[in-house]
């Protein structure tokens, strides 16, 4: 936009015109975008509110004759909803513990010192991104039928933690790259020692990678269907995202309790993304920003 | 400092070498690796030659490549494997276009942007599952809001959007373009951001068209960043079972939406053919591997991977 304010005379006037032309084009299109983006999100707030008998309705108002939070009441005293909210939110903080814990310490390791092996390492980790879900899934799904541990959390939560590790173990690396070896060096002079050096000075100035890389684990854990609907089986160790699916699977008679759980689903997820996403931006670009 | 446990104290020890230090970071991390990734990869390189399924669990035994022939032999794998090449491409080109698009309207400084940009992240902060069922209850025919918007608004017949091939098809791909779109914003706006202001007043002391700014100094700086972000985003599209399998639950109708990575979590877990689809991942991977040596080797961004 620098360049209308140079200009001047008659083509000044034209660009001016132009150029709110333009804005208020772009601005229809963010709105545009806006809604698309709300509309799912308002419907399914607008279903979770509709009353038991009129759950099949044809009617497009948001706020439903006969709104209610009955659903909300049925979800909590007549399903398994908070007993699966339970069990989420363990495989969840375990997975994001260990997660953070492994990432940390062998970013690190990539970031800092010249190991033998560290390329192919660095290289394999990529190269599993590449495995479809299938690959490891199977294998682990037979070996877990073998040792009899279908329907035990440890299956889930160490899957999920190699599914999430690669990523993070990189974006950890990215980040470490990007602290100046000096400040550990100088720990050192004053008589830290290596790992000193990295829990005391490294480890709070990497915090907005940390916090990525536990967001990550998080949301890899919490919102995971396809290897928990193989693994678990029995309907009182059910993840959220296993027990909302069996909610949608009878549509008409518990769309209502599926609204409504996906909404409360959503909520810890969404709420601790937004208030993280200002160092996401950071964290995710900053590997690559310095080439 | 303050030592937790013993094995903390031993790495204080000054008696390591950098190295044998690193090594030490890296264990942790290594045995969950092996474990969960390399062991299991092995094992599925030796399924993928063997004959075994739910019939023969206990007694399988190496069939050498039959399962890869089985793979190669139906017109199935073909259509499948166009199938999702479909999927990803078109999933990708409207994940960069919408997210670079709106990244650079929101880089401009309009009034509320920090309100929008909030808003237009929620599809990826929302959990995938939710995402894929809400839209699939979205698309049911008599009482989905899309057919009532269709009624409604555009006075045009409902679309039997689930119970149709290409239907259902196009409907896991706009859930999957609603989706992913705000990752690709995200990361282009972080792009964006960290291109000197300099730059573009040098253009404008050369006369420079918005245009021409837009081609000879955002995209060439924008590029590094989002050559990484689109490898990754090509690579989770192929291989995102979530969305194919919970829009069009399973396949339907008659399995002719399956991209290749449903299509052999069905062989797998509900077919229990697991020798057929051990082979199969093995041929997926194959696919993605190449393309990823191909495509990183020719943006030269292979050093700035993530």
């Amino acid at each position: 936009m620098n360049h209308i304010m140079k200009t001047t005379g008659n083509k000044f006037k034209i660009n001016n015109l132009q150029s709110r032309i333009i804005s208020l084009f772009l601005y229809f299109l963010l709105i545009g975008f806006t809604l698309v983006v709300l509309y799912p999100i308002l419907n399914v707030f607008s279903i979770s509110l509709r009353p038991g008998d009129r759950l099949l309705s044809t009617s497009l108002k948001l706020i439903p004759d006969g709104a209610s939070f009955h659903a909300y009441k049925v979800l909590f005293a007549q399903t398994p909803f908070l007993l699966w909210f339970w069990n989420s939110s363990l495989i969840a903080a375990a997975v994001t513990i260990t997660g953070v814990a492994l990432a940390s310490t062998a970013g690190y390791a990539f970031s800092r010192f010249n190991f033998y092996g560290r390329k192919s390492a660095m290289v394999g980790l990529l190269v599993t991104q590449m495995f479809p879900p299938t690959m490891l899934l199977l294998p682990m799904y037979i070996m877990l039928l073998k040792l009899h541990l279908i329907n035990s959390y440890l299956g889930v939560i160490v899957i999920y933690t190699s599914t999430a590790l690669p990523f993070c173990v990189w974006q950890m690396k990215g980040y470490y790259d990007t602290i100046p070896f000096s400040l550990e060096e100088s720990a050192r002079i004053d008589g830290s020692t290596r790992w000193g050096a990295f829990r005391r000075i490294v480890l709070p100035l990497a915090a907005p990678a940390l916090v990525i890389t536990a967001l990550f684990s998080f949301m890899t854990a919490w919102s995971e269907y396809i290897v928990a609907a193989q693994v678990l089986q029995d309907t009182s160790l059910f993840t959220l995202p296993l027990g909302l699916k069996q909610f949608e699977a009878s549509m008409s008679t518990q769309w209502g309790l599926y609204a409504a759980g996906s909404l409360l689903v959503s909520v810890p997820a969404v709420a601790l993304f937004l208030i993280l996403s200002r160092w996401l931006i950071s964290g995710l670009t900053l590997g690559s920003v310095k080439g | 400092m303050k030592s937790p446990s013993g094995l903390v104290r031993a790495l204080d020890s000054e008696r390591f070498s950098p190295n044998t230090f690193a090594y030490i970071l890296m264990i942790p991390a290594a045995i969950v690796m092996f474990g969960v990734v390399v062991y299991p990869f092995v094992y599925n390189i030796v399924l993928s030659f063997s004959n075994m399924s739910l019939r023969h669990f206990k007694d399988w035994h190496l069939i050498g490549m039959r399962q890869y022939a089985e793979v190669f032999k139906g017109k199935i794998f073909y259509v499948v494997l166009l199938k999702t090449l479909v999927w990803t491409f078109v999933n990708i080109f409207f994940h960069v276009t919408i997210g670079v698009s709106l990244a650079l309207i929101l880089n401009r400084r309009i009034f509320g942007r920090a309100a929008i940009r909030t808003l237009l992240i929620l599809p990826w902060a929302i959990p995938q599952v939710i995402v894929a069922l809400t839209w699939r209850s979205m698309f049911n025919y008599e009482y989905g809001s899309i057919n009532l918007f269709i009624a409604h608004f555009l006075n045009m017949a409902p679309v039997e959007w689930l119970g149709k091939p290409l239907e259902a098809f196009s409907a896991c791909i706009i859930t999957n373009v609603w989706l992913g779109f705000p990752f690709m914003m995200t990361i282009a706006l972080g792009g964006l951001q960290s291109i000197p202001q300099e730059l573009y007043e040098a253009a404008d002391m050369d006369g420079a068209s918005g245009w021409q700014k837009f081609w000879s100094v955002t995209v060439p700086l924008l590029k590094p960043v989002m050559i990484p972000a689109i490898t990754l985003g090509i690579i989770w599209t192929f291989n995102n079972v979530n969305i194919i399998w919970l829009v069009s639950n399973g396949g339907e109708p008659s399995d002719q939406t399956h991209i290749l990575v449903s299509y052999v979590y069905k062989a797998a877990f509900n077919l229990y053919r697991y020798g057929y689809a051990a082979a199969l991942s093995m041929v997926i991977f194959a696919i993605l591997l190449t393309f990823s040596l191909v495509f990183l080797k020719r943006t030269r961004a292979s050093e700035t991977a993530y």
